[in-house]
């Protein structure tokens, strides 16, 4: 089962390590990537790729749009409809920490 | 200052002899007294824009002293030569041919492309043509993703999404052929003593539709600030020939012919021009809107594709950045953008 606090954080993880750098500016869950400048066209395509290679899924021509898309928090609600209840919603765990997802 | 009523197409419309006279002046000026060159070279695509760039600089400096260069390739059109003659023709300049496939070969150009393409298309081989392109705007969504269309010896074809490393790779790989246009236009600008006129108009410049240190190279761009309709208004004028004027805008870089719309703009350019015009002038989606026949939410789109665009191009014409200022070089008026 996915849980849902990892895969936040996973999801921050690719877009701190491949669009800021490395460098944490405060990005909130819910900041735009677009708005914010984090991420370009070329940068939504290797985060779709992210999510089709790190999480088993197929993301549709029609689903590539910011309510999926823009933020950590729709990137994270987006997969977890796309897996169809296949999260958990608690904070990660210890243990969960170390599962592959 | 526009107003919403005065809006329309002819917001664009430009006074083409006022134009001319005035670019004129700015290429005599940049060439001559700034540069320092004897002349121009310009590289002749068979397009409308570099038709009208070598027709203001031969107005500028004189027949004598404009050089027309043809650079095909193997997945050049052959309209392209063709046209790009007619231009050197009609103006009686001189011109050159420079065949650059074997350069591109020895780059190894068409092999990477082909082994990035057969990143998402692992049967692409000999015989296949390919081109990439984006969805069209009112079909899609706010992320334009690339995709490759591919067509099989046996003319079927297929789409196909790229993923990032098939779509870095295809552009890293083709960009060989704008860069080794630039390198010969600079073998004729040496050894001539000439300037190379850039050839972008305002859309390619401001959304950064060229290749770094490729096309997007030059002493001068002397049609940087026009419209792309308002190219066609001065090629009118100018007398450029007629079949280059109604010629629809291509990359000529893909085996399969490719638009710049499909390639990057994602809406036709005329409609485009509109838009970054709005968009510059601060003009309300609901208001252009019914002007280029979009509704007020996908204008809305259009010019969030403006500024990323815009944002992304800053990279592209960024001259080289230094650490510190270098006294006596830094404050030189030559030192500047790209």
């Amino acid at each position: 089962m996915l849980n849902e606090g990892i895969v936040s954080m996973q999801v921050r993880e690719f877009i701190i390590s491949n669009f800021l750098y490395g460098q944490d500016r405060a990005l909130g869950d819910a900041d735009s990537f677009l708005n914010e400048g984090i991420v370009d066209s070329t940068g939504v395509l290797q985060l779709v790729t992210f999510l089709e290679e790190t999480y088993g899924i197929a993301v549709a021509d029609e689903e590539l749009i910011p309510e999926n898309l823009d933020s950590i928090r729709s990137v994270v609600a987006y997969l977890s409809r796309k897996t169809d209840g296949l999260f958990d919603a608690g904070a990660p765990s210890e243990a969960a920490m170390g599962e592959n997802v | 200052m526009s107003t919403v009523s005065a809006l329309s197409p002819e917001i664009l419309r430009l006074d083409p002899v006022k134009e001319t006279e005035q670019i004129v002046d700015g290429i005599r000026d940049l060439v001559f007294r700034q540069l320092k060159r004897k002349g121009a070279v310009v590289g002749v695509s068979g397009g409308i824009d570099s038709a009208v760039v070598a027709f203001l600089c031969t107005r500028a400096l004189g027949r004598e002293r404009v050089l027309a260069l043809f650079t095909p390739e193997a997945d050049s059109s052959e309209d392209s030569l063709r046209l790009g003659r007619r231009v050197a023709e009609s103006l009686g300049i001189h011109w050159a041919l420079e065949d650059i496939s074997a350069v591109l070969r020895a780059a190894g150009c068409y092999e990477r492309r082909d082994e990035a393409i057969r990143k998402s298309v692992p049967d692409y081989g000999p015989g296949y043509k390919s081109k990439i392109v984006l969805p069209s705007l009112p079909d899609g969504s706010r992320y334009s993703l690339f995709s490759v269309i591919v067509q099989s010896p046996a003319r079927e074809t297929r789409k196909v999404r790229l993923n990032p490393g098939a779509y870095l790779g295809i552009v890293a790989a083709t960009n060989f052929k704008q860069r080794t246009r630039k390198m010969m236009e600079y073998y004729y600008a040496d050894l001539l003593q000439y300037a190379v006129a850039g050839t972008p108009n305002r859309l390619e410049y401001d959304q950064g539709f060229f290749v770094k240190n490729g096309d997007g190279a030059a002493d001068f761009k002397p049609i940087a600030h026009l419209y792309k309709s308002q190219v066609y208004q001065l090629a009118a004028w100018l007398g450029v020939p007629e079949e280059i004027q109604r010629r629809p805008p291509t990359t000529d870089t893909y085996s399969l012919e490719q638009s710049q719309e499909e390639f990057y703009f994602s809406l036709p350019l005329d409609r485009m021009d509109l838009c970054l015009y709005g968009r510059n002038h601060a003009i309300p989606a609901a208001a252009l809107a019914p002007i280029v026949n979009l509704d007020e939410e996908q204008v809305e789109r259009v010019y969030a594709i403006i500024e990323s665009k815009r944002a992304a191009a800053r990279y592209l014409r960024s001259a080289p950045l230094l650490v510190k200022e270098v006294e006596g070089i830094t404050d030189d008026p030559c030192v500047g953008s790209y």
